[in-house]
């Protein structure tokens, strides 16, 4: 089998880049920052060699390159990827750049240890989606869980300590359950194979043989860690928390690629490992994912801070990723994996633009502002097109993905009814009512608060140049998705032909 | 030309572009209102160019499609980005863009001087666009992509004085009512498509229409899909139980009120239904539920604008009311008559608008039209051009409006019997009362204004040029649709044009009952004496005893405010749905399902565990920081040297 080692310098830049961090002086704040973006910028580029180098008709593993690490438990460095994993790398290694730009100035406590812990999250990112080995996968997913911790317990807001733990808690329950499900499906493995592995190309064919009943506690282990960190509905509380304590740099992370981490874990673990009871669980999934639409949507509405408003959108927003993940039709896959995107995307987006104010004036309560379009014009309309894309409008990306797992949950055999979709597609009414409910708090009506307008200026260059590549895909998915769907077409058919093989 | 048919959408585009990101820079009005003005003319010449080629051709080859590129492609799902141009889509495309851009010019004197003149350009052209996608999409998803566009270029609009107060409110939460309702229809279009592409497995126009005439569907999946359909209709259309966020539209400049809230966007929803007949033709109760929700919607927004003081309030509701006419219309499965109303009623109506936007426009921002009076003398143009299409819409025969009503009352009659048209005439009588009421408060009788702070005067004639445009259009629009009766067999030269679209719903839809032309005559004359004698009634008391108004008020003080406060909907809605959900997520979902019930068990959970544990507590000490930092330098190191030594 050839090798191929571009993933491998992919994953080796951060790395290399965190440890370099380490050496640099404290003092040496602006080349440290500079240091921090030219390595994400490296690994980005390098993400984009390897978007170019493949195939995406090809349903297969590409870019692998396996070596093996502890050969008594016959565990290997392994990786590799499929459509749906390298659209989550491009995810990361475009926002890891964005965010590092966003923070310029906003960071300036601890910065070497922040860069460090950036690059180092980035790595544990990568990790996770290109790992092929269940236990590599288990050490990046632990691994990421750290930085993490301490983007939000160091650099985080006034009850920074309570979000950390409480993050770290409900994430760390999860894995704990899946660890031991690994084991047991490693060994499990041993018996039917007739050797002990963490290969999940042999796990693949390992796991649908698994007797029905421990299957289905197998599944929920997994399902659990993975339904944490999505978080799915009632497994959501942690957010709202973290989200609001951690810098805007975290939350941007946080909700642009980590929650991530949870719905590809359905995608790549749940269903091709345990497809019988991902069929079996999929109707009681989906009720709870729809629940998390219309429950985040609501608590969404009412809150007054903006940057739990965006964290319970999420909740909301992600509720159709799950529903379209388990509806396993074409077209609902593909809508849940592009809406992993979008999502990253407009939220993303959506908390840069919160960060933006709260950087001016160290307040996000909805209340304190209200007729700031006068004010910061260019900032106003900025963050329209944030909220328009976040609410689904046609043409730009959210859309997309809404549509596609809407109508793919419509037909599925899978869930075979119509109320799934007939609740979730009611997400779109309220989306609508909390985004512009607090878009006309904040931006419209007459200025409320005379002292804003000596502090709050209008966005600067470097902001201009974040948020402008994020506006530049929000549009090209909303009218051109065939590049990305494309993309994952084949992954995806082959996942749901690995399910319906097993059904 | 045909080939042509996307420039009328990316022009548009290309002038919301250049005013949107550079209009700011320009600042010269005149500039900005060129662009803006031309980006829309070219494309009604481009729209005319292709509805001569199209006349050109015979009858079966009226219906051509321009496809330019995939914009969904997933399993079984294929989503182009394509325009259908054909009889139906070219008649919406000439109005849209032709009235479109007598507003758009109009709204050069309108807007002359406001600071967001810009803005308002752009949106405007960003609107047709939107709109254009709408009317000439191939495929129910590109249609759906012009109606949401629409309706935030509605939102932009109604919202475009963000700092000002309207009624109780502000205009940005007219702005926010108008969207979240029309999400609520649109909530019911999204639940047809999907419907529509599971019973048929396409949501191309042209394969859904000939599967739903030769496919075995049953006929409740039908009545599914028209219902799903409809309320996507009652939203954009502003139709019965949604008509509550119209009223409210009246919040942005008037131009707009003109262009998106009467002419265009409005009618989105009967075109619709108008474009899908065949799946309604297939669904005989939803149709009958449309002619009824139709009729009922006239009557009731009639009835309220017959005691309104707002000028665009009593417009506003007369817009509601004639969209109800439509949806009667197509109710009863004259859906060439809905769209024949549409065309009319966009001549007239856009002309009623900016006509008030004049009057507004000389009275200083003043909109109560009890502070009104006497303004003929003050400006005769606005004066003709708004008695114009007074007529027209009264249904005065020889005006446009009489034309397109008639036979709106007629198919009432002939196919959903008597009741219909005897509601639907009632509605054309209270009609030609408020407008009368509306005409004499306004210009003629006492002048009730303020001499000293309020000096009339006619608008320059960038404004009462298109005015003067549209008043024509008003008196000869309807010729090309004279009723049967009349001119012959095939004398109807709008309803033949239209015909082949609506052919296949026809042979669904049972045919016209036997009717003489003397029964369709009487009935001509009784509704057209009606509304004479509302006119003649409304003109004794609004000009010569308005003593009569104050004691009818009176008198029946209970029914008058019923009137007045629009049969208290909005506070129904308030009490009935918003505070509900709002106070429960607030109250119970939030503060004590999230914090109380699930926070509560983990944050009891991590005690228990806590209390327990040495190592949890550890975590709660602080210790974890240097101990995580540890694990995390360690697992670097690992994995550096594990890629290094491979």
């Amino acid at each position: 089998m050839t090798q191929n080692l571009f993933l491998t310098y992919l994953l080796l830049t951060p790395i290399i880049g965190s440890v370099l961090v380490l050496f640099f002086k404290k003092e040496q704040k602006q080349l440290i920052r500079w240091f921090g973006l030219a390595v994400s910028l490296v690994a980005f580029v390098l993400s984009l060699i390897i978007y170019f180098g493949f195939n995406s008709a090809d349903p297969q593993f590409q870019f692998v390159h396996q070596v093996i690490w502890i050969k008594s438990l016959n565990v290997s460095y392994h990786v590799g990827v499929d459509g749906i994993s390298l659209l989550l790398v491009l995810l990361t290694t475009f926002l890891t750049p964005l965010t590092l730009l966003s923070t310029w100035h906003a960071i300036e406590k601890n910065l070497k240890l922040f860069t460090f812990s950036m690059l180092f999250l980035e790595v544990g990112m990568l990790g996770v989606f290109i790992s092929l080995d269940i236990f590599l996968f288990y050490i990046f997913w632990e691994a990421m869980l750290i930085p993490m911790y301490f983007i939000i317990g160091v650099w985080g807001g006034e009850r920074r300590i309570y979000a950390a733990v409480k993050f770290f808690i409900f994430t760390m329950l999860g894995s704990l359950l899946m660890l031991v499900a690994i084991i047991w499906l490693a060994v499990y493995a041993s018996n039917t194979l007739g050797y002990f592995t963490t290969n999940l190309l042999d796990l693949y064919k390992v796991g649908p043989t698994v007797p029905h009943q421990i299957q289905s506690w197998m599944f929920g282990a997994f399902f659990l860690s993975f339904a944490i960190k999505v978080p799915l509905f009632p497994l959501h509380t942690w957010l709202p928390d973290a989200h609001v304590e951690a810098p805007t740099a975290g939350s941007v992370i946080l909700a642009g690629v980590l929650l991530k981490m949870g719905t590809y874990g359905l995608v790549r673990f749940c269903l091709p490992l345990f497809p019988q009871s991902a069929v079996q669980f999929a109707p009681a999934i989906s009720i709870l994912a729809v629940i998390g639409i219309i429950y985040g949507a609501l608590v969404s509405m009412v809150q007054t801070d903006m940057k739990k408003l965006v964290a319970y959108s999420s909740v909301s927003h992600l509720g159709f990723v799950v529903l379209g993940i388990f509806a396993m039709t074409v077209e609902s896959v593909q809508g849940a994996v592009i809406q992993m995107i979008n999502h990253g995307l407009s939220t993303g987006a959506l908390f840069l633009l919160v960060g933006v104010l709260y950087e001016r004036t160290h307040r996000r309560d909805i209340a304190f502002y209200g007729g700031i379009a006068k004010l910061v014009p260019l900032y106003s309309t900025v963050l329209m097109i944030a909220m328009l894309s976040s609410i689904g409008l046609p043409g730009l990306n959210g859309f997309v993905g809404e549509f596609l797992i809407l109508i793919g949950s419509f037909k599925s055999s899978v869930l075979n009814s119509w109320t799934f979709t007939i609740f979730a597609a009611s997400g779109v009414i309220f989306a609508a009512v909390y985004m512009l409910w607090m878009y006309q708090r904040v931006v419209f009506g007459e200025l409320k608060n005379p002292a804003l307008k000596s502090e709050l200026t209008d966005m600067n260059l470097r902001e201009m140049i974040v948020i402008i590549p994020i506006f530049v895909f929000i549009v090209w998915i909303g009218i051109y998705p065939s590049t990305f769907l494309k993309l994952t077409e084949a992954s995806s058919q082959a996942i749901l032909q690995q399910v319906g093989m097993f059904r | 030309m045909i080939n042509l048919i996307y420039l009328t959408v990316l022009l548009p585009l290309i002038g919301f572009l250049v005013n949107g990101l550079f209009g700011r820079k320009i600042k010269n009005e005149k500039v900005i209102g060129i662009i803006g003005s031309a980006a829309v003319g070219i494309s009604f010449l481009v729209v005319l160019g292709a509805f001569i080629q199209t006349l050109g051709l015979p009858a079966e080859e009226r219906s051509n499609t321009v496809e330019l590129f995939t914009w969904l492609r997933v399993g079984g799902l294929h989503i182009k980005f394509a325009y259908l141009v054909d009889q139906l889509s070219l008649t919406m495309s000439l109005i849209v863009t032709g009235v479109g851009f007598l507003i758009h010019v109009y709204s050069i004197g309108y807007m002359h001087g406001d600071k967001g003149f810009w803005r308002f350009f752009a949106y405007l052209n960003l609107f047709i666009f939107a709109m254009m996608n709408l009317v000439l999409g191939d495929n129910f998803v590109v249609l759906f992509l012009g109606w949401e566009g629409v309706g935030l270029c509605s939102y932009l609009l109604i919202g475009f004085w963000y700092d000002r107060k309207f009624e109780n409110g502000t205009t940005s939460q007219a702005a926010k009512k108008a969207f979240v309702v029309n999400r609520i229809g649109d909530f019911g279009f999204l639940l047809g498509m999907f419907l529509i592409y599971m019973t048929f497995d396409s949501l191309n126009f042209n394969q859904v229409f000939s599967r739903a005439a030769s496919f075995p569907v049953a006929e409740s999946t039908f009545g599914l899909i028209a219902l799903f359909l409809f309320i996507g209709a009652t939203g954009k259309s502003a139709q019965i139980p949604l008509f509550v966020w119209l009223p409210d539209a009246m919040a942005g400049p008037t131009p707009v009120s003109a262009l998106i809230h009467a002419a265009t966007m409005v009618t989105a929803g009967v075109y619709m239904v108008s474009r899908t007949s065949i799946l309604f033709a297939s669904a005989p109760v939803i149709m009958t539920l449309v002619a009824v929700i139709g009729l009922l919607t006239a009557l009731m927004a009639a009835t309220i604008g017959l005691v309104q003081n707002d000028i665009k309030k009593v417009l506003a509701y007369s817009t509601v009311s004639q969209l109800g006419y439509m949806f009667l219309a197509a109710g009863v499965g004259a859906f060439s008559a809905s769209i024949f109303h549409v065309m009319t009623h966009a001549f007239f109506k856009a002309l009623l608008f900016l006509g008030a936007g004049s009057v507004i426009h000389g009275m200083h921002h003043e909109q109560n039209i009890q502070k009104y009076g006497g303004l003929k003398k003050y400006m005769p143009k606005t004066y003709m051009t708004f008695f114009i299409a007074t007529l027209a819409i009264t249904g005065i025969p020889g005006l446009s409006g009489f034309f397109s009503k008639d036979e709106i009352l007629w198919s009432a009659y002939a196919n959903g019997g008597f009741v219909f048209w005897l509601i639907g005439a009632i509605t054309a009588m209270l009609t030609a009362f408020y407008m009368f009421r509306l005409v004499s408060l306004t210009f003629y009788g006492t002048e009730r204004f303020d001499h000293h702070h309020v000096h009339p005067h006619e608008s320059p004639s960038l404004m009462t040029v298109p005015l003067m445009i549209l008043a024509l259009l008003s008196v000869v629009g309807g010729y090309i649709g004279i009723p049967k009766v009349f001119s012959g067999e095939h004398g109807n030269l709008f309803e033949s044009w239209l015909e082949p679209i609506y052919a296949p719903a026809q042979a669904k839809l049972a045919t016209f009952g036997s009717h003489t032309h003397l029964e369709e005559i009487l009935l001509m004359a009784l509704s057209v004496a009606a509304a004479l004698s509302a006119i003649y009634f409304a003109l004794h008391v609004y000009t010569k005893k308005p003593a009569i108004a104050e004691n009818v008020s009176s008198r029946f003080k209970g029914i008058y405010n019923l009137l007045l406060n629009k049969y208290f909907v909005d506070e129904i809605y308030e009490a009935g749905v918003v505070q509900p959900i709002q106070k429960g997520s607030d109250l119970f979902l939030w503060k004590i399902f999230d914090i109380k019930i699930i926070d509560g068990l983990v944050n009891g959970l991590a005690v228990l565990v806590q209390s327990g544990s040495g190592i949890i507590r550890k975590i709660q000490n602080g210790v974890t920081q240097s101990y995580a930092l540890i694990m995390m330098a360690g697992i670097a190191v690992v994995l550096l040297w594990l890629i290094l030594s491979l």
